[in-house]
């Protein structure tokens, strides 16, 4: 910053030709990533909070809900608005008000389709509306709209968190189970089980590493590329290697019953039990690496001061130990947490229905039942706890790196 | 760890435990891969040990069919064309990032590495999404537009060490020979930073060539990658043909390991 308050000498005009050069080889690239992934991600974010089909459709209703402030009963400025919207509208743009409001009240689009059906008897009174159907009259009805009235609103991001906006309380929980928070939960409990284990597999591994002396270099080497291969290998292939290995009649449960231990083959896939496994043995190198750079960058000589001291080993372990490979160990551990939130494939492959993680949902929504507002908004949760994590992975690991020099 | 002088006859078993437990996980780590691949050359189709006779049954399956074969080969032109899109696009870039004191370097640093850190399957629906409406979905250009988004992260990192281990007076010594700035780029940094362009371009092509969560949105029935034709058999049934792909999966995996290894190797002993 202080260098631009500066005089420019001569020599700096040049400068400013390199400035230009970087940021032209530069700009392909940031073009290319405009166009195929923040252009995606933007639009993403806007179809999370995006609540365009009544506006477009509806616009003078639209208006009308505006004004109207959700508590008081609905009467003809409400009515006579719609009455017009409803003999304008094409049945296409119809079709998607209808569906947009079925996701919060399946029954709006019969009533949509029945009052389109007969729109010439309905004048925009109170009493006509009446007639065809009671329902048009109540605020429940008319909450459901303005909830829509849009251009952009907090309704889908609020249905993955199975909140909705209420006109007298304001947010409030959605009465039925609470289907998405499950998701999440499990999600968020699926990555934490994954994360512990980890943790406790890496640690005896890297300690054992570790004491590898200088004599038996090679085969440290050897014992790393052992681990690096695992890490190399696709994830699908180990997935599958997984589903092979704990089917019914897969190696798994053969050995079990050959050794007696078991007389009939045990369910391990498509349950939670095989996805936690499958999960802990793609990412277990993610956590291996950081603890070894921690505890390879160690000063033992603590370790002995402690020991020449008197210290028992528990104690040596927890006070002198454990504080100088904790920022390592916590780095790797929120990498596997951040990257196995995001999980798909080895769930979708071995677990059962109920352990299918939010990215399955995402995917399921986005090409299945073409619910895109909500596949979005479970897609904005994801993406805004995955940076957040990050963040904090990211500070971890510079600390480290600043601690070290 | 230090052994603790003051330990007493029982210690051996501490470290005794620790290594068994160490070799017991790196177990778990290797040997579902080593057990399961041979397992693609077994006559049983249950895929079950022990193995009673061998076959290349599978393999012939695999190569006899136009399924695998133009997975297979729609895989390879993918990764092919997406690494040398990577490779010019993040070369490039690279470059540019390693001038120091450029406003905004931070921001652009963090805009070219998210690809990476982004959830697959965020960055399949949001490609899903504009791919769709640019008609790119189920083309062979959306799929490679694709790949090199998600492989050109790689290829600034790798680019970039090397860019920041390269010695300045080399370049200030060509300058002050009168070399232009294209030839010092010609005739001193591309050869030096050659090593850090390849082992980039290798990590491209492993990552298309694994890559599957956005395929899987974007890809139309004659895009079938590998990866793309491995999940959805996976998801109907077991069968041994599943293994053989991957096994030769595996195989690709290491020969790019070792290729990237004998690269840093290199690179070491030059230094």
């Amino acid at each position: 910053m202080t260098m631009i308050a500066l005089p420019l000498p001569v020599a700096a005009r040049k400068n400013y030709r390199a400035l230009w050069r970087a940021y032209a080889l530069m700009a392909p690239l940031v073009l290319f990533l405009l166009i195929t992934f923040v252009g995606p991600i933007a639009t993403l974010l806007w179809r999370g909070v995006a609540d365009t089909e009544l506006p477009d459709a509806l616009p003078q209703t639209a208006l009308a809900l505006k004004q109207w402030d959700g508590r008081s009963a609905p009467d003809e400025r409400l009515l006579q608005p719609f009455a017009q919207d409803l003999r304008a509208v094409s049945s296409k743009d119809l079709a998607a008000v209808a569906r947009r409001l079925s996701y919060e009240a399946p029954q709006m689009r019969a009533m949509l389709t029945a009052a389109k059906r007969s729109v010439d008897s309905l004048d925009g009174s109170a009493q006509a509306f009446a007639t065809l159907d009671p329902r048009w009259l109540t605020k429940e009805t008319w909450q459901t709209f303005k909830r829509a009235t849009g251009p952009a609103g907090s309704f889908h991001v609020l249905s993955a968190l199975d909140l909705k906006h209420d006109y007298n309380e304001g947010i409030v929980s959605k009465g039925e189970e609470g289907l998405y928070r499950s998701i999440l939960l499990r999600t968020f409990a699926i990555a934490a089980a994954t994360t512990v284990i980890c943790v406790l597999l890496a640690f005896p591994l890297c300690s054992f590493l570790d004491r590898r002396t200088p004599r038996t270099r090679n085969l440290l080497l050897l014992l790393l590329l052992l681990i690096l291969l695992p890490f190399w290998t696709s994830i699908l292939v180990r997935t599958t290697a997984w589903m092979v290995l704990l089917q019914d009649n897969g190696v798994v449960n053969t050995t079990l019953m050959y050794l007696g231990i078991i007389d009939a083959p045990m369910r391990l896939l498509y349950n939670r039990f095989g996805v936690i496994l499958a999960l802990v043995h793609v990412m277990l190198p993610f956590m291996v690496f950081p603890l070894l750079s921690a505890m390879q960058s160690s000063n033992k000589l603590l370790i002995q001061a402690a020991y020449s001291m008197g210290a028992r080993p528990v104690f040596t372990f927890f006070r002198v130990y454990l504080p100088q490979v904790l920022p390592g160990l916590a780095a790797g551990a929120l990498m596997v947490f951040i990257v196995t939130l995001g999980f798909y494939i080895t769930p979708a492959l071995i677990g059962g229905p109920g352990d299918q993680m939010i990215s399955y949902y995402i995917a399921q929504f986005t090409t299945g039942t073409l619910n895109w507002g909500l596949a979005s908004a479970l897609g904005i949760i994801l993406l805004a706890v995955t940076t957040l994590l990050y963040l904090i992975q990211a500070r971890l690991a510079r600390g480290r790196s600043q601690g070290t020099h | 760890m230090i052994k603790n002088p003051n330990a007493g006859p029982m210690s051996f078993l501490g470290f005794f435990s620790l290594s068994l437990s160490g070799w017991l996980v790196l177990a778990f780590l290797v040997l579902p891969i080593l057990i399961v691949l041979p397992l693609s050359f077994s006559d049983s189709r249950y895929m079950s040990l022990p193995i009673n006779s061998l076959t290349l049954h599978w393999y012939q399956d695999f190569f006899g069919s136009t399924q695998w074969l133009g997975a297979l080969f729609n895989s390879f032109s993918i990764a092919i064309l997406s690494t040398v899109c990577a490779v010019v696009l993040g070369g490039l870039a690279a470059l540019g990032l390693s001038h120091e004191r450029l406003p905004g370097r931070r921001f652009i640093e963090v805009l070219l590495i998210a690809p990476m850190i982004v959830p697959a399957v965020i960055v399949g629906v949001g490609m899903y999404f504009v791919f769709s409406s640019l008609g790119l979905t189920r083309t062979f250009g959306g799929l490679v537009l694709a790949h090199t988004t998600l492989a050109v992260p790689f290829v600034v990192i790798n680019v970039g060490s090397a860019l920041s281990g390269l010695n300045q007076r080399l370049l200030w010594a060509a300058a002050s020979m009168g070399a232009t700035p294209w030839i010092c780029l010609r005739k001193v940094t591309l050869p030096l930073i050659a090593p850090g362009l390849i082992s980039g371009g290798l990590f491209a092509f492993a990552t298309s060539l694994d890559e599957v969560v956005v395929t899987i949105f974007l890809a139309g029935p004659d895009q079938r990658t590998l990866p793309r034709e491995m999940f959805t058999t996976a998801r109907e049934s077991l069968s041994p043909v599943l293994l053989a792909a991957a096994t030769i999966m595996v195989l690709f995996a290491t020969v790019l390991l070792v290729l990237s290894r004998h690269l840093t190797h290199r690179k070491e002993n030059a230094v």
